[in-house]
């Protein structure tokens, strides 16, 4: 077993995974200091219709929107929203989803066919689809967002888990904890979830960024924050009826955006190859 | 014998998957206390019309009672009518399937076409400039929001070059359907100035929505091919001097393949998702965009049809899948 | 220059007892993470055209990269320093890339792989992939027929497929396939391990080559089928005049089918001689550990101590002097030269074991 230190050297060590952890800290910083660096703070949520639709200039970094607002800050507060969903909702579906991938790995029985087959009908449309479905009927709000999201990404922590287990179920080391009689919960806690961390580790952080991406795709059809928010996706949608004139006001959100994700899914590769030496970057892990 | 069989679980699969599908949306609708039809009739309804909307509709009744009819009317081929377009949502979604299969298609072919051969290339010249740049652009193509990528694509090629037309399947009113796919449809009536606006129509949104599918097939199959030539079989071809090209184009490829098209699946739902918010910007009058209309107007019936409808697709893909790698792989394994 | 002799005979046929393959002084490393590997250094082997060549040793001493680079075909990371091999009087380092994967390869040297299971691609009939075979390697192609990129899109001759077609049916018949005609739809998995090793065998001799390369050809097998390869793969390479290099770790099989042995360790050759004197008049201490760590009756088995040398940083002069006990100072400083017993017999050891005739 490698320590963590290892890992860590090994991560830094490798200019993708570095890239994607410091895109990942900057975002996390950007989200809890927005206030401080925000250059227009007051200029996010209020109305200021003399500076309506400007380009990027010194005083506008990256120019203002139509209700005249600072883009540059509403998008450092939009990390904020972001962040949240993101960590919240795949949070969720870690909780929800690896349990019960350990329940159906362990128990080869009818529980563990009938957990599984419950997660295969998430499964059966894109997670969008089944997405909008949710948060169109509970309305929308960042907590319905969030929601829809994790409801609809702990299938797939399930199906991770679930084949995982199922390979260590007879590897020598657990067919002898069995032997030696050492209770269930225990070899399950201390045994099997060890072994199959890494590739959870691997999945979370490419599910952030996948889930990122959904988000936005919500707050771009209107099912994510309400209006004012500076949420991303929704800022783009706002943007829209202002092309090409003011292009600004779509490019900055989805520069943004794509920042995040690119982050999530760089060091996501970066510790599927550290943690978990058998796949070599193939999975894009959706 | 096999592939029958095959055929028949998937298909016996499908109708409770579905079902639970209608259940999970139901219930999730109802656990939590929000109310649909207070929705649906607007802010400015009385509550006497709230309350005629909802027995109109049928919620007033208890809910595992309204999930039965849903069930029953699903069983009837009835997805319900659309409150907005008043017609049966699955004449709305069988409408509009051909545009969406079009761009798809378009979509597939071109993330299939260039993304194996990319992921060959990647996985000949592993860890080489070639392998690290195609990497990033691998990993970028995943990370770009669709709907951002095609406001993007429309703001150079549209807007500022106007090389390309900026919305909609083509120029002017659409013309009578003959299989509703206008590429064929221009095709068999000989009409190929319509074919040229068809294709011109076509390109940006079909780029944009093959964007992450490429990505995908670029990484699989370099991962593919990476594991084949580890197998014996290629080291014993080089050592029989079958031409190199042909043992990485023909033989290994055949056997990266096989695992590829599972990915297909996958792939397709990438498009899928990604047909709902691009089919928006490009108005394109396919079932995303329908789906899209149907949450701008709380049209309920509308969306739920759409969820199943989009399961049913996405159950008959897989099953292909499934098929298609029975046919690959003779052997009824995983190679 | 050793090889001095070898240019006078530039000639394609090769009349028996001729030499057909010299491995002169052949060094090859691998660069690896941990540093340079040198797994073959300074390799000496010579192979008679009609013989049967036993190349002997533990697993990781370099059997299979000799193999490899007689072939051509070293791994990417591997590069042969220092050496020369010489073909029919060619020397195939010399020869380009590209006329060497079309002439040499598949063709005049052909091989027999280790893994029958896996050497066949398990997505192809076998007819396929020996219709494959046959349509760049049939020795009835004509030189310039479709090469390079035209090669691709070339359809294969009708009249020479029809040729080729009689004669992988007569080669099935000779590796003893119980139905030639069924065999060709058929895939790789529906054939068992003996079977598919006689199809390697067939693939192997069709092309009609000069010289086969069969490394551990039986290792997969089971015992008992072992015995019927070998012997099947003995007659037809007698009966039409190949050689063979049989690489293997067993003494026992190598003793049932070659003419004469070469043993190599950790990357040198240190003993060659014909089959008779190798088992009955064994020189270098390394040969001698060999034959005792095969099990007799009446006598205790006997392992070789120590274990063998790490490539990236091996021993010097004779690499076997850590584990030998007869070694002395020379051994640590300079690789014994090649000494000639007579009669083929050549062993590369200061102090040799003299063993009763």
């Amino acid at each position: 077993m490698r320590t963590a230190r290892d890992i860590a050297l090994k991560l830094i060590g490798d200019p993708s995974a570095a890239l994607g952890l410091l895109i990942i800290v900057a975002l996390v910083a950007v989200a809890v200091l927005a206030p401080l660096i925000a250059t227009h703070p007051e200029a996010v949520w209020d109305m200021n219709p003399r500076d309506r639709l400007l380009p990027p200039s010194e005083t506008y970094l990256f120019g203002t929107d139509r209700m005249g607002a600072d883009i540059f800050s509403r998008i450092l507060f939009g990390a904020r929203i972001t962040l949240t969903i993101a960590i919240v909702a795949v949070g969720a579906a870690l909780m929800i989803g690896v349990p019960i991938g350990l329940i159906s790995g362990w128990c080869g029985n009818w529980l563990g066919e009938a957990l599984l087959r419950v997660s295969d009908i998430f499964l059966a449309v894109p997670q969008i689809v089944l997405a909008i479905a949710i948060s169109q009927t509970l309305g929308p709000s960042i907590e319905n967002v969030i929601l829809a999201l994790s409801v609809t990404y702990w299938p797939w922590f399930t199906r991770l888990v679930h084949a995982e287990v199922r390979a260590l179920r007879h590897e020598t080391f657990i067919e002898a904890a069995i032997a030696l009689g050492v209770p269930t919960w225990r070899i399950v806690l201390l045994h099997v979830l060890p072994s199959v961390l890494s590739p959870i580790i691997v999945r979370t952080s490419i599910g952030m960024g996948f889930t990122i991406l959904t988000a936005s795709a919500l707050g771009f059809l209107g099912l994510g924050a309400p209006p004012p928010a500076p949420e991303w996706g929704r800022m783009i949608s706002e943007a829209r009826e202002f092309l090409p004139e003011a292009w600004w006001s779509a490019l900055a959100p989805g520069l943004a955006i794509f920042l995040v994700v690119m982050g999530f899914n760089l060091l996501g590769d970066g510790l599927r190859d550290v943690l978990d030496p058998r796949i070599r970057r193939g999975n894009p892990g959706r | 014998m096999r592939i029958a069989a095959l055929i028949l679980v998937r298909v016996a699969w499908l109708a409770p998957t579905l079902a639970g599908l209608v259940a999970i949306v139901f219930v999730i609708s109802r656990v939590i206390p929000s109310d649909p039809v207070a929705l649906l009739a607007g802010e400015t309804a009385s509550r006497a019309q709230i309350e005629l909307l909802r027995q109109k509709l049928g919620l007033d009744r208890p809910l595992p009672r309204q999930l039965l009819d849903y069930y029953g009317q699903l069983a009837r081929g009835d997805l319900g009518t659309s409150l907005f377009t008043t017609r049966a949502v699955w004449d709305d979604l069988s409408a509009r399937l051909p545009a969406t299969m079009e761009l798809t298609i378009a979509a597939m072919i071109l993330a299939v076409a260039l993304g194996i051969p990319l992921g060959v290339v990647a996985a000949l010249y592993r860890n080489r400039p070639t392998d690290h740049a195609l990497r990033v652009v691998s990993v970028a193509g995943l990370a770009l929001a669709s709907f951002w990528l095609a406001l993007m694509l429309q703001l150079f090629f549209a807007m500022d070059l106007r090389w390309l037309p900026l919305q909609a399947r083509i120029t002017g009113f659409p013309p009578p359907p003959i299989t509703g796919f206008y590429v064929i449809d221009a095709v068999l009536e000989g009409n190929f100035k319509r074919l040229g606006d068809v294709f011109a129509h076509l390109i940006l949104p079909a780029v944009t929505l093959a964007i992450p599918a490429l990505a995908t097939v670029v990484r699989f199959t370099r991962a593919g091919v990476l594991e084949t030539l580890q197998r014996p079989f290629v080291t014993y071809q080089r050592a029989m001097g079958i031409p190199a090209g042909l043992i990485v184009w023909k033989y290994v490829l055949r056997n990266s393949l096989v695992s590829t098209v599972t990915q297909i699946g996958l792939l397709f739902g990438i498009l899928l998702a990604g047909a709902v918010v691009i089919e928006t910007v490009f108005q394109w009058p396919g079932i995303g965009a329908y789906a899209f209309e149907a949450i701008l107007h709380s049209d309920y019936a509308a969306v739920m049809g759409f969820t199943v409808y989009a399961g049913v697709v996405f159950g008959i893909v897989n099953l292909i899948v499934d098929i298609l790698h029975a046919v690959l792989d003779p052997r009824g394994t995983a190679a | 220059m050793a090889c001095a002799t070898c240019l006078t005979h530039g000639s394609d046929v090769a009349t028996p007892g001729d030499k057909l393959l010299e491995v002169d002084h052949l060094c090859v490393t691998f660069a690896t993470e941990a540093g340079a590997a040198k797994v073959l250094d300074g390799v000496n082997l010579t192979i008679r055209a009609g013989e049967i060549m036993g190349l002997v040793g533990e697993s990781g001493c370099g059997k299979t990269t000799l193999a490899n680079t007689i072939l051509g075909i070293l791994a990417g990371n591997a590069r042969a320093e220092a050496g020369r091999v010489w073909f029919a009087g060619e020397d195939l380092f010399a020869l380009p890339q590209r006329r060497m994967a079309r002439d040499v390869r598949g063709r005049r040297i052909t091989f027999i792989p280790q893994d029958p299971f896996g050497s066949f691609n398990p997505l192809f009939s076998v007819g396929a992939q020996t219709r494959e075979l046959m349509k760049w390697k049939s020795p009835r192609r004509a030189p310039g027929e479709h090469q390079g990129l035209a090669g691709f899109f070339a359809r294969y001759p009708r009249a020479r497929r029809r040729a080729d077609a009689e004669a992988i049916v007569q080669m099935l018949r000779s590796v003893q396939m119980p139905d030639p005609a069924a065999t060709a739809g058929k895939l790789p998995h529906e054939f068992s391990g003996g079977q598919r090793q006689r199809l390697m065998i067939a693939l192997a001799l069709l092309p009609q080559p000069q010289l086969v390369i069969a490394d551990e050809p039986t290792t997969a097998l089971d015992v008992t089928i072992q015995a019927q390869i070998l012997k099947l793969l003995k007659q037809l390479a007698k009966s039409r005049g190949i050689s063979v290099l049989f690489t293997t770790h067993d003494l026992g099989t190598a003793y049932e089918i070659c003419d004469r042995i070469t043993v190599m360790y950790a990357g040198q050759e240190v003993e060659s001689a014909p089959v008779a004197d190798f088992f009955g008049r064994p020189q270098h201490p390394y040969t001698v550990r060999l034959l005792e760590s095969l099990p007799r009756p009446g006598r205790e088995l006997r392992e070789i101590g120590g274990e063998i040398p790490r490539l990236i940083d091996p021993p010097s002069g004779c690499r076997f002097h850590p584990r030998c006990a007869r070694a002395s100072e020379i051994c640590r400083k300079e690789r014994p030269p090649a000494t000639s017993l007579g009669g083929g017999h050549e062993v590369r050891c200061y102090h040799p074991v003299e063993t009763p005739p």
